[in-house]
């Protein structure tokens, strides 16, 4: 489209009126040229909206109910150019001033002029809420109506396993997984295996949900030190699957831990699982030393570029899976945490349990048309061998299906923070904090945490940062 | 045209043979019947030898044209105009100019294939290996002229008009000379792509557009172009209005799955303030840009900016509204990445007058919004209901809308270059005073700026 021009043409329409037609385009001819003199003495673009300015200076003020110029000073980085942009706000009002308009004889003239229009700004341009409601109730019926179309006829049940324990971030955590949960568009019971018993705090939480949960105590307590943290977690997780096989609950068991961070599409990928799939996983390690991340936005096409590791399937060119990838933790060997609570990289394993999804049938003793290539439950952990992934539930990992365009989308986003083990939520407050973490995963998170959560008092929320940091 | 006879006697009888099989066929033609323009013999044109070219078939109370000659196409009805098939409804012959008017120019700029302008190039190597070419002028109803004024480059790659006139006036000059086709009519059966910014005003800047006017020797001629707008010079009556040129390939390169959530509510990527040629605001886009910038940028729902972002056609697919204002001229290639992407468009253009819209359905697909109403988009676009927005949704999802469009290598049945045959052929048949009667004479060719008459 047109955008090169020798040199601008300005209708100044503006001075025009009321004079003489040879009187004013003489003077406007020695205008230009005095203006031209001045850009050659000067070395650059002499903006001729001065005169403009200084000979309406007394109209614009005096009409200021009506007008609000602001003017705006733009340097470019080619030439020193100084420019002066002057925006007239101008509430339902038509555009002033009245352009220069060419008439030709004998043709129709269209309605709409060529030349200078005002900019038009209303006085209060920030959205009304009402409004805004409106536009997510759209995009959420947009959304239902795209499911309807493209999405998986007939969609499974979901069943989302998570371990978790009492500790100073536990409600963080878990009301952050509580909301996404909700957001499913999928009929879901949640399985959480709390470590320790069952509590009366985590209890709370679940109760305030008002989802389908079934709430399991496993005796043991959780060990201090990540290691063994994230083996027991693997021993909990082999505990709800014992539940699932039981209780002989349908659908998709997804593996869920409090911390994580799902996107909600990552529900609907797994709804095309078969048996058993994979998905790719991100990997936030949280370095503990503040340092100041680049504002970074995720997207699939700048995963190779970025060093945020990603752990999921690997597929040759047909699409079929040939391998893993897996959390390369040289980096970080020095820098890592033992101890929960630590102010370190916490690392995660080689494989995560969350990137992986099943078809509860897999678990159950008999099942229609279950594969061979599963080892039966009650055999796996019988002589107490420590289970890494759910890769040890089969014998042959080769009938995984990759799921995510094929491992290149990353559904969902692993971290784990903690804080110190001496501190605690402030007492007897129903509320969360809303702790700037560096998550620089999904935002409905930490909105759904602000939302629902009331801003505590100012000196626990500084504590807490200063522990996290 | 004995073959023709012969073959449509032929099919009567298929016809006929297969009048219980096929009541489809005669369903088909009832539709026609209510919708299309009756015909009788005596208002058919006659041919250079004195043949009337169709002839009829009654049965029962429907007319029914076996021949091609084209009826009078229901106007606004999506389907069925779209799928029309202008094969055997028209015939075009393209005039042999010297290289120096089409192939040494491009040869010179090959840029000129992948901008925006590019549907003069593509039009004219799709009409060379075309069923509707004729060789023999005799039997054309339509004359294309292939000259490309749109590819003088500048080195940033935007067309300069200043010589294209002249091009013109001496392609036409030349098909004057070395054929009689062109003083037989003066060009009313002749047809022009002229894709530029104003058509065949030949200037980038309006008010200069304005001023020059349509070159006066396209008068008559029927201009194929980008730019309409209504009450407007640069739009003749009778033009057809075409998309600008969007890379097929590259676009289906970017597709994502249609399972992806919709999630942005307002997407737009382009300028607000034409920084180079009007850095204060106001005459670039009649300040409508502007006006969204100083009204939106804060608004969470406005995924606005001046960014180019790689993930460009990724984006509009996951939006549900994008924006196609006004910028230099009213038409942009958003609009047609809107419609390929299923993203509904907002045209924010006043008088604008879109591609093809005899036959699309624009009023249903887009949301129209005066460029006074801009400091309201936000409430005009929440304020639509959303059965509305879903039937939209569910238009734009339809593929003849989306390959209507397109301008694909090689042609694919239905795609632009098919609509504007269509286009052409519901122009048949050429009116009486088409055709000028001996020693008539109605343009003056020395009409025009005077720098048009050098030579070229």
């Amino acid at each position: 489209m047109a955008a090169y021009r020798s040199s601008p043409a300005l209708s100044d329409g503006g001075g025009a009126d009321g004079m003489g037609k040879s009187q004013a385009s003489c003077f406007w001819l020695l205008l230009h040229g005095l203006c031209c003199l001045i850009s050659l003495v000067l070395g650059f673009r002499f903006s001729r909206l001065v005169f403009f300015l200084l000979f309406s200076t007394t109209t614009l003020y005096t009409s200021a109910p009506v007008l609000r110029a602001t003017t705006t000073t733009t340097t470019t980085t080619t030439t020193t150019t100084r420019t002066e942009t002057l925006t007239l706000s101008l509430p339902n009002h038509p555009p002033l001033p009245p352009p220069a308009v060419h008439s030709v004889p004998n043709r129709t003239r269209s309605r709409v002029v060529v030349g200078r229009h005002g900019i038009r700004i209303r006085p209060w341009p920030h959205p009304n809420p009402t409004e805004v409601m409106r536009a997510h109730h759209i995009i959420d019926q947009v959304q239902r109506e795209q499911r309807l179309q493209y999405g998986v006829k007939a969609p499974r049940p979901l069943i989302v396993v998570t371990p978790t324990y009492v500790r100073t971030f536990q409600a963080l955590h878990l009301t952050g997984l509580l909301h996404s949960l909700l957001l499913v568009p999928y009929r879901l019971t949640w399985i959480v295996v709390e470590a320790g018993g069952v509590t009366n705090e985590t209890a709370a939480i679940l109760a305030r949900s008002q989802l389908n949960f079934l709430h399991i105590p496993f005796p043991e307590k959780m060990p201090t030190q990540w290691a063994e943290r994230h083996k027991m977690e693997a021993r909990m997780r082999l505990h709800a699957l014992r539940a699932v096989r039981e209780r002989l609950l349908d659908g998709i068991v997804v593996f869920a831990d409090d911390s994580n961070i799902h996107s909600m599409e990552f529900f609907d990928e797994v709804q095309k699982v078969k048996w058993m799939g994979a998905v790719s996983v991100g990997i936030l390690a949280h370095s503990g030393n503040s340092e100041p991340t680049p504002d970074r936005q995720f997207r699939e096409e700048d995963k190779e570029n970025f060093p945020v590791p990603i752990q999921g399937p690997a597929c040759n060119s047909s699409g079929q899976l040939v391998g893993w990838h897996t959390f390369n933790s040289l980096p970080y060997r020095e820098k890592s945490a033992t101890f929960v609570g630590e102010a370190a990289t916490v690392l995660p394993r080689k494989l995560e349990w969350a990137g992986f999804v099943l078809n509860s049938k897999l678990l159950w003793k008999e099942a229609d048309k279950k594969p061979n290539w599963v080892r039966d439950l009650d055999a796996v952990g019988k002589y107490g061998e420590e289970l890494e992934d759910p890769l040890a539930l089969l014998k042959d990992e080769s009938f995984v299906e990759p799921l995510g365009n094929c491992g290149k989308k990353a559904l969902l986003w692993w971290l784990r923070v903690e804080a110190r083990s001496d501190s605690k939520f402030p007492p007897g407050s129903n509320s969360l904090t809303y702790l700037i973490v560096e998550i620089t995963g999904r935002l409905d998170l930490i909105f759904t945490i602000a939302y629902f959560g009331i801003l505590g008092d100012p000196f626990y929320l500084s504590e807490l940062s200063i522990k996290l940091s | 045209m004995e073959e023709k006879k012969k073959e449509g006697k032929e099919e009567e009888r298929k016809v006929k043979d297969d009048e219980k099989g096929k009541k489809k066929y005669w369903k088909k033609d009832e539709k026609k019947k209510g919708k299309g323009k009756k015909r009788s013999l005596a208002r058919m044109p006659q041919l250079k030898g004195g043949e009337l070219m169709p002839y009829w078939l009654r049965k029962g109370r429907s007319w029914v044209v076996i021949q091609d000659k084209g009826i009078k196409a229901p106007s606004g009805s999506a389907g069925d105009v779209l799928e029309d098939d202008p094969v055997g409804r028209l015939k075009v012959f393209v005039y042999e100019l010297p290289s120096k008017y089409n192939r040494k120019i491009l040869q010179k700029d090959p840029r000129c294939l992948t901008h925006m302008f590019a549907a003069e190039i593509f039009m004219h190597r799709f009409l060379l290996s075309s069923p509707v070419r004729t060789l023999n002028p005799e039997e054309a109803d339509w004359f294309y002229t292939p000259v490309y004024t749109t590819c003088d480059l500048t080195p940033n790659g935007l067309p300069l008009p200043f010589k294209s006139p002249r091009m013109m006036r001496s392609a036409i000059q030349l098909i004057s000379m070395n054929w009689p086709y062109w003083n037989r009519t003066e060009g009313a059966d002749h047809f022009f792509v002229v894709p530029h910014d104003f058509g065949a005003c030949f200037h980038y800047q309006e008010e200069k557009a304005i001023e020059r006017g349509i070159l006066h020797l396209l008068q008559r001629a029927t201009l194929v172009q980008t730019f309409g707008q209504r009450n407007h010079v640069c739009l003749k009556d009778g033009s057809i209005t075409i998309p600008p040129y969007a890379p097929p390939q590259k676009m289906q390169a970017h597709l994502i799955p249609p399972d992806t959530p919709r999630s942005i509510f307002v997407y737009f990527r382009g300028l607000f303030y034409d920084v180079g040629n009007d850095p204060e605001g106001g005459y670039y886009a009649r300040g409508a840009r502007a006006s969204v910038w100083e009204n939106f940028k804060n608004n969470p729902l406005f995924d606005i900016s001046t960014e180019h972002p790689a993930t460009y056609y990724e984006d509009m697919q996951r939006a549900v509204f994008c924006l196609c204002p006004l910028g230099w001229a009213p038409w942009s290639p958003r609009l047609v990445e809107a419609v390929i992407f299923g993203c509904i468009p907002v045209v924010i253009a006043d008088d604008i007058v879109l591609p093809f819209a005899d036959a699309i359905p624009w009023e249903e697909i887009g949301v129209f919004v005066a460029e006074k109403d801009v400091p309201n988009l936000d409430s005009i676009l929440t304020s639509i209901p959303t059965k509305v927005i879903l039937r939209k949704q569910r238009l734009l999802a339809n593929p003849s809308m989306k390959q209507a469009m397109l301008f694909p290598q090689p042609a694919q049945p239905g795609d632009a270059f098919h609509q504007i045959l269509n286009g052409l052929a519901r122009k048949l048949p050429h009116a009486e005073k088409a055709f000028l009667k001996p020693g008539e004479k109605i343009l003056n060719w020395t009409r025009g700026p005077v720098g048009d008459l050098k030579p070229w």
